[in-house]
């Protein structure tokens, strides 16, 4: 079995008041120096199979297909 | 003119729909669910509002994925015209029957108020009823209509007189580009709007300025 993990972002330039909300909170939780956080979203896949080659093309074409919206957001795939 | 309703599960205003289209044109509208992979002869293809699995992943993303959808795309190619309201514009903009995104609303609050819009394009389907640059007055309900479009889209959507409505008088809700309220695709067949007119179409609603949308659309005389 294959194990990834695939991580998606919001693309530079997309503003991201969830993330905006996020940094306040943080300053208001006394942490100073926190500068611009950006919130995403991570899935943790498990694939049948070995073929690590073939897990990140399916994997990659998931996030095209499905988990990422590549209108705003990036992905990264990361196999185990 | 024969008009269907998408249902999904999650979806919570296609009674509102089923009840606008019936009213306005005599005839009640066609159903189909989301595993139909036929849609009936029909002239309008509504997809309401709602909250379609439960808003999982991306407003519409599940939604936009499901058997039914791969129908409305088919009849969008031959010209059929197809609406989509609220999470229905958030369907079509992940099914990428409409350019663009809805992001979480810039004040992450849920909007649920009437909002004023400006017909920007008077010159589709939809909105032939209503004269340019007309104020009309509609509800919104949503947390996600930040309506996103990278610049080159954005410049094609605007040269193109694709924004057909706009936020006016300072009412934009969610802090949507443009004020961008509503807009069509490059054919004019395909509408989307965060708005909802469908729920002011009569006098006990409060006003009725929705109801040329679809007296338009269906072409049914005021």
């Amino acid at each position: 079995m294959i194990k990834a993990r695939i991580t998606v972002t919001l693309k530079n330039g997309v503003l991201d008041p969830q993330g905006k909300a996020i940094e306040h909170a943080l300053s208001g939780l006394g942490f100073d120096g926190v500068g611009q956080v950006r919130q995403g979203k991570v899935f943790d896949v498990e694939l049948a199979g070995t073929d690590k080659a073939k897990a990140e093309a399916d994997l990659k074409a998931m996030c095209d297909k499905l988990l990422a919206n590549t209108v705003i957001e990036n992905y990264a795939v990361e196999i185990g | 003119m024969k008009s269907a309703v998408v249902l999904l599960p999650g979806l919570n205003r296609d009674r509102d729909m089923i009840a606008a289209l019936t009213k306005i044109s005599g005839h009640a509208p066609a159903t189909v669910w989301q595993t139909d992979t036929e849609i009936p002869d029909v002239d309008l293809i509504a997809i309401p509002g709602g909250f379609s699995f439960g808003d999982y992943l991306r407003c519409g993303a599940i939604a936009a994925r499901m058997p039914v959808m791969r129908a409305v795309a088919e009849k969008a190619a031959k010209g059929v015209m197809v609406v989509g309201v609220c999470n229905g514009f958030q369907i079509l903009v992940e099914a990428g029957l409409l350019p663009g995104a809805l992001m979480r609303n810039s004040s992450l609050k849920f909007v649920c108020r009437q909002v004023k819009l400006e017909i920007t394009n008077a010159n589709t389907m939809f909105t032939r009823r209503y004269q340019p640059g007309q104020i009309i007055r509609s509800p919104v309900a949503h947390h996600d209509g930040n309506y996103f479009a990278d610049a080159e889209t954005l410049a094609r959507l605007e040269g193109e007189g694709q924004v057909v409505f706009r936020y006016a008088e300072g009412t934009n809700p969610n802090g949507s580009i443009n004020d961008i309220a509503g807009i069509v695709s490059d054919k004019g067949n395909v509408l989307g709007l965060m708005p909802h007119p469908e729920n002011l179409i009569e006098a006990a609603h409060g006003g009725s300025d929705g109801r040329a949308l679809f007296e338009g659309a269906l072409g049914i005389a005021a």
